[in-house]
C-alpha cells in the first residue's frame, strides 16, 4: 500500500504519460457530505483493449517488456476497496482511459490525503512536455490548474526551468492550502 | 490560479538571463527512480528537496528528471547522479535528510558520498 493517497495519484498519473497522452487529467474531489474521496484520472493516451481492461487489475499485468509485474492499479484498489470504496478503468483504443477511484473519507483504514499539491508539482516538473488539468473540489470550493494556460504564459521557456517551477509549486500549495484551510489530510 | 502577470513578470525577467547561457550549461543530471516502487518507498520527498536545494544554491546547471523501475525496488528510492564526464553514481535508500549532503558534497564538490551509494560496504 502506498503511505499516502498523494502517492497514488502521481503513480497512476504516470501510467498515462506512458501511455502517449498529451493531455492528463487528474480530479480529486473531497465530499464531507458523501463521505468520499474520488480521483479521476482522464487521459488521451493509445487506450487499452477489452482483454488489457480486464486484466490490468491483477498484478501480473503489464505493458511493460521488461518484466512482468504492474503494481500500480492493483495497489490503487486495494487501498480503494479496504476503505469502502471501489475502482473502475474505462478504455478505448486510440481515444484514452478513465480511471475512477473512490474512498470512504472517514474511514479507519484511509491513508492520509498527503501532498496533493507536491504530487501534482512533481508530475510537472518531471514530465514538463505533456500537458496536465488538475482539479481539486473541497465541499464545493474548487480550484483548477491547466498547464496549457501556463506554457502559453512562460514560451519558450520550459515548465521546469526553476524560476518557473518554483511558481508553479508555491501556486499549487497555497491554492490547495486555501481550499481547506490546511485542516485536511 | 495565483496571478499570470506574476509569472509573466518571472518569464520576462528569466528570458534575457536563459538566452545569454549556451544550450550545453547543463553538466550535471539527477534521476530520481519513480516508479510504483519509488513512489512506495518515499521517491517523492526526495525528489522535492533535490529540486528545494538546488534552487536554494542558485544551482543553474543541474537538472532532475525521473526514470522507471531498474528492478532492485528494495534498494527505492534510488538516486543516479551524474556530474559532468564523471562516472554515474547510485545512491540508494535516500531520504530527503541526505539530500542536503549529496548536493554538497558530490554536485558541488565533486566527491560522491560513499556511504549512501550502492556498492558501500560498511
Amino acid at each position: 500500500m502506498m503511505r499516502e493517497l498523494a502517492d497514488n495519484i502521481m503513480d497512476i498519473a504516470q501510467n498515462s504519460i506512458s501511455a502517449g497522452a498529451s493531455l492528463t487529467e487528474v480530479h480529486v474531489t473531497v465530499s464531507h457530505e458523501e463521505d468520499r474521496i474520488t480521483f479521476v484520472f482522464r487521459d488521451n493516451g493509445c487506450g487499452m483493449s477489452e482483454e488489457m481492461v480486464r486484466s490490468v487489475m491483477e498484478p501480473f499485468t503489464t505493458s511493460r517488456k521488461t518484466r512482468k509485474v504492474g503494481l500500480g492499479l492493483p495497489l490503487l484498489r486495494q487501498t480503494a476497496e479496504m476503505t469502502g470504496g471501489s475502482i473502475s478503468v474505462e478504455s478505448t483504443v486510440g481515444v484514452g482511459t478513465v480511471v475512477t477511484a473512490a474512498f470512504g473519507l472517514t474511514h479507519i483504514d484511509r491513508p492520509p490525503m498527503g501532498d496533493v499539491a507536491g504530487a501534482f508539482f512533481s508530475l510537472v516538473m518531471m514530465n514538463p512536455d505533456t500537458d496536465f488539468l488538475f482539479t481539486f473540489d473541497y465541499d464545493g470550493k474548487d480550484f483548477t490548474f491547466d498547464t496549457r494556460i501556463i506554457r502559453e504564459t512562460v514560451a519558450p521557456l520550459p515548465l521546469n526551468q526553476m524560476e518557473i517551477a518554483s511558481w508553479i509549486k508555491d501556486c499549487l500549495s497555497t491554492e490547495i492550502n486555501e481550499l481547506h484551510g490546511g485542516n485536511f489530510s | 490560479m495565483k496571478s499570470l502577470a506574476e509569472l509573466q513578470a518571472i518569464r520576462n525577467r528569466m528570458i534575457d538571463q536563459v538566452s545569454m547561457r549556451k544550450d550545453d550549461s547543463i553538466d550535471t543530471r539527477v534521476v530520481v527512480g519513480m516508479a510504483t516502487c519509488g513512489i512506495a518507498a518515499g521517491a517523492r520527498p526526495v525528489m522535492l528537496e533535490f529540486v528545494e536545494e538546488i534552487k536554494r544554491r542558485g544551482l543553474e546547471n543541474v537538472t532532475v528528471s525521473q526514470t522507471g523501475c531498474i528492478g532492485m525496488c528494495r534498494l527505492e528510492p534510488m538516486v543516479e547522479i551524474t556530474v559532468k564526464d564523471q562516472e554515474k553514481v547510485t545512491y540508494i535508500h535516500m531520504s530527503p535528510e541526505k539530500v542536503a549532503r549529496v548536493v554538497a558534497e558530490h554536485i558541488v564538490n565533486g566527491r560522491p558520498v560513499e556511504e549512501y551509494t550502492i556498492g558501500y560496504q560498511g
